[in-house]
């Protein structure tokens, strides 16, 4: 039930892939740090692929608002990847889904950000 | 509104500690299981329930070692109706500001009471008798 958080790079673009639940504890915390060791390490383009995540909470959403304005104001890009209906739901209703760029393939994704 | 027919499935007291949310998260989904609700609704039901039980132990009831938090579940054929109370100072939903709204768009928090109105097909915050607020959700089961 908990999530985990696996990066690969494509390019200059990290792909985080998610899966699991991110929710308010340990799966919001561990998604804060590492897109933290992200920003800090100079990574500013980041794809986060949800695939594998079917249930996200308000403390989960927060915390992917707060990577979009992390990466974004030190002049970077977070953009999502393949959202299961459950989540695309969930950035609708909180009228998020027009603030992320969200692709569906990846390597349109990839090229997205150059 | 609850109707005669509503049995009580449950009704507990909840220590304020996170672990309670997953505790009090899968008693509502049982319920709603047994019901036969749909996976899609109980997917939305648990999220609901979720977002309730955890204002109520870290906005409600602050981690206070003391206070609980109330978990009252009502069954009927085609519904189910989830009261959460806290015993902290109590909140009016008009207080929260609209999280769709431009400049608090981009906040961190602010979306829980929105996606438990989102969710469920009534939703209602009163003032607990003794202390507190009282959450109250219904989710019907639509036929088909």
């Amino acid at each position: 039930m908990s999530m985990t958080l696996t990066t690969r790079q494509v390019g200059d673009v990290t792909v985080i892939d998610a899966s699991g639940r991110i929710t308010l504890g340990e799966g919001s915390t561990a998604f804060r740090e590492k897109i933290r060791e992200l920003t800090a390490s100079g990574n500013k383009k980041v794809l986060l692929n949800l695939a594998d995540v079917n249930y996200i909470d308000s403390s989960g959403i927060g915390e992917l608002v707060s990577g979009f304005t992390n990466v974004t104001n030190q002049g970077g890009a977070f953009k999502l990847l393949s959202l299961t209906k459950r989540v695309e739901d969930l950035l609708q209703i909180t009228k998020l889904y027009t603030v992320f760029e969200v692709f569906d393939d990846e390597a349109a994704a990839i090229r997205s950000f150059n | 509104m609850t109707q005669d027919s509503d049995r009580i499935h449950t009704d507990i007291q909840l220590d304020s500690k996170l672990e309670s949310v997953d505790h009090g998260e899968e008693i509502v989904l049982q319920a709603a299981r047994a019901i036969g609700f749909d996976e899609d609704d109980i997917h939305r039901i648990g999220i609901a329930v979720r977002e309730s039980l955890v204002n109520a132990v870290t906005h409600g009831n602050r981690f206070h070692g003391r206070k609980k938090v109330h978990l009252r579940v009502l069954v009927a054929p085609d519904s189910l109706t989830v009261e959460i109370g806290d015993e902290g100072p109590g909140f009016s939903k008009d207080s929260v500001p609209d999280p769709l709204s431009a400049e608090n768009i981009l906040k961190q928090s602010g979306r829980g009471l929105l996606m438990m109105q989102a969710f469920m097909d009534e939703f209602s915050v009163t003032p607990r008798p003794g202390a507190g607020s009282l959450v109250r959700m219904v989710k019907r089961r639509h036929a088909g």
